[in-house]
């Protein structure tokens, strides 16, 4: 005896017919395409019209218009997705295919010093290897992120900690709040500006070291910091800090021992994504760091390079004005390098959270 | 251990509402004693008074007198942390915290204040406080795992642990079953049994079959109405109030007529 066919499966669309309409879209794409000219950005466009419109249609015959509505919906998701990742594919590609022929040891661990227009002209002559390379910005890079990170993570921390832990919501939090909010929406040229004048006020006129820089940078990350350690310290379980109360521990203690240490993980890599927010920051550097082209291990004296003012620099001023080409690769490569630094500050965004996160296994 | 708590005259507020209107009630050392009546009469606003964690609360304080063996817990120079040093508590959900192990948990009192201890004492303290909260057996074997990982009536015990760590004078326990099933529950009972040995012990509940179990003496709470402060109706044996109760209001409540 066979058993009958159950009455909740009818109406459903077989499983087979979307590919249907998948493959009917991609030929109807195609030769639409091909009325214009051929080409697969056009073809991909009405490809994915049609199979939105087919698809749709299809289930709204077969499976009524509910169901049509829920498939219209996420194939349109499906697509944003696609709209958004798009890009970002684009602009890793592009980099490294343009950046990678210039990561040479020469180019991570030499500085441009010395380096002069006569030697990129003999190079694209001879057609050697391009010299000179962006290790003094690296090593800007991070020493002005360094500083930027020990100014800004203190202030922030701790004015997360006064807003959750201590204010009960008087007019001082409610302006540091208000504040914060601002500072978040400064662009980022007027915090440089901001700290080229301010340290300009202190230690006359021009002063441009890369302290200054670390300055304007903090100035944009402190609200991230304190915005992102505020959510962290706001979901930590009230019963924790009471369960500390009782045991008759100080309050003070209870932060820095219980509450603190629960949103490590969090605080850790919002902390992170701060300093990947600020490392490829060009506008305030160029305002307070100015520009140099060797090696300065002294964030307190002289000018100093990052790599986004590196590429800045590379690209507007070429060191040869008639032979770009070793400029533009050196520009290349060190977005490249930006984009990797960046990569490994989220990556170890993920790991902090993952080591420091409360254990649950039994 | 153990020492008794006089309150006189006591009124609780939250800012400007009266919780808790004049309560006088006196809990003897090394006894149980169970505090028992309908959701929001203010039993456990009562019971967070005894140790000044009330003031935890914005804008929360108390009128009238609490005596720790005659000294006055709310002394303008008393110091709430010491108070709740000597007062332990045990809260309705149980709250190991999460990132310590179930040794670190046991020794949280200590640790967290700092106070040296060597490796020796530490381990009898550990092992001291978990077999007087019944679950030495249980976690011997992973003292170093998370507490988290527990079940919740090993962790709410595991929160007994570390109250009676800290070597209170009296333990107050807020609905510490609530959350848990019977059989967990019943291993609280029994410890509840014989933690009365050495320590005074307040408990709220809102389950009469276990303040009729575990109590020496039982202490009836109701509200008139909503937004009317919680009043004490009725305070004495445990007997008494199950068996015969003066009041009215409190006889309906225990035998189930009402709340």
């Amino acid at each position: 005896m066979t058993r009958r066919p159950s009455q909740f499966t009818k109406n459903k669309l077989p499983r087979w017919a979307i590919w249907a309409v998948l493959a009917g879209a991609l030929i109807l794409g195609a030769a639409f395409s091909a009325l214009l000219g051929f080409s697969l950005v056009t073809m991909s466009l009405f490809a994915a019209i049609f199979f939105v419109v087919g698809g749709t249609a299809a289930s709204g015959a077969v499976e009524g218009s509910r169901k049509a509505k829920d498939r219209l919906a996420t194939y349109l998701i499906y697509g944003a997705f696609i709209v958004a990742v798009l890009p970002l594919l684009s602009v890793i590609w592009t980099v490294l295919e343009r950046g990678l022929p210039g990561m040479t040891s020469d180019f991570l661990f030499r500085s441009m010093n010395g380096l002069t227009g006569a030697i990129d002209n003999q190079t694209v002559a001879e057609g050697t290897p391009v010299l000179g390379g962006a290790y003094h910005a690296i090593l800007g890079t991070l020493q002005i992120t360094l500083w930027a990170t020990i100014i800004s993570v203190p202030v922030g921390l701790l004015a997360a900690i006064y807003l959750v832990e201590y204010s009960t919501g008087g007019p001082l939090s409610r302006a540091i709040t208000f504040f914060v909010d601002v500072m978040t929406g400064i662009p980022s040229i007027v915090a440089g500006l901001f700290a080229a004048a301010l340290f300009g006020l202190i230690f006359g006129p021009g002063t441009r070291t890369g302290f200054v820089a670390a300055a304007a940078l903090s100035v944009l990350m402190i609200p991230v910091v304190v915005r992102s350690t505020e959510e962290m310290l706001k979901i930590v379980p009230n019963e924790l800090r009471e369960a500390s109360f009782a045991l008759g521990v100080r309050k003070w203690r209870t932060i820095t021992k219980v509450v603190i240490p629960t949103a490590i993980s969090g605080i850790a890599s919002g902390v992170t994504l701060a300093i990947a927010r600020v490392i490829g920051e060009t506008a305030p550097i160029l305002v307070t760091a100015g520009f140099a082209r060797g090696i300065n291990l002294d964030v307190f004296g002289g000018w100093m390079s990052t790599l986004p003012t590196y590429i800045y620099y590379q690209i507007i001023t070429p060191t040869s004005p008639t032979s770009t080409d070793p400029s533009i690769q050196r520009a290349w490569a060190a977005a490249l390098v930006l984009i990797i630094l960046v990569m490994m500050l989220n990556l170890a965004a993920r790991l902090i959270a993952r080591m420091f996160a409360p254990k649950t296994s039994r | 251990m153990s020492k008794r708590i006089d309150v006189k005259d006591l009124n609780v507020y939250y800012g400007k509402f009266l919780a808790v209107e004049d309560v006088n009630l006196t809990i003897e050392a090394r006894s149980v004693t169970a505090f028992i009546g309908p959701s929001g009469c203010g039993k456990s606003t009562f019971l967070r008074t005894l140790n000044r964690m009330h003031e935890v609360i914005p804008g929360a304080r108390v009128e009238g007198e609490v005596l720790l063996d005659g000294d006055d817990l709310y002394d303008d120079a008393v110091d709430p942390v010491h108070v709740r040093s000597q007062i332990g508590m045990v809260f309705q959900r149980p709250n190991p915290f999460p990132t310590m192990s179930i040794r670190d948990n046991v020794l949280a009192g200590v640790k967290l204040n700092s106070k040296r201890i060597s490796k020796s004492d530490a381990d009898a303290l550990v092992e001291k406080s978990l077999r007087g909260a019944n679950l030495w057996n249980e976690v011997k074997d992973r003292l170093a795992r998370p507490g988290s990982g527990l079940s919740g009536g090993q962790q709410q015990r595991l929160c007994i642990a570390r109250a009676i760590a800290v070597s209170p004078e009296v333990i107050l326990m807020d609905e510490p079953c609530s959350a848990l099933d019977p059989i967990s529950t019943l291993a609280i009972e029994d410890l509840i049994n014989e933690l009365k040995n050495d320590y005074t012990v307040a408990i709220v509940t809102h389950n009469m079959q276990q303040a009729a179990r575990v109590s020496d003496k039982t202490a009836f709470f109701n509200i008139a109405a909503t937004g009317k402060p919680g009043k004490l109706i009725e305070y004495g044996n445990t007997a008494d109030i199950f068996n015969m109760p003066k009041e009215k209001s409190t006889e309906d409540y225990v035998s189930g007529r009402f709340g």
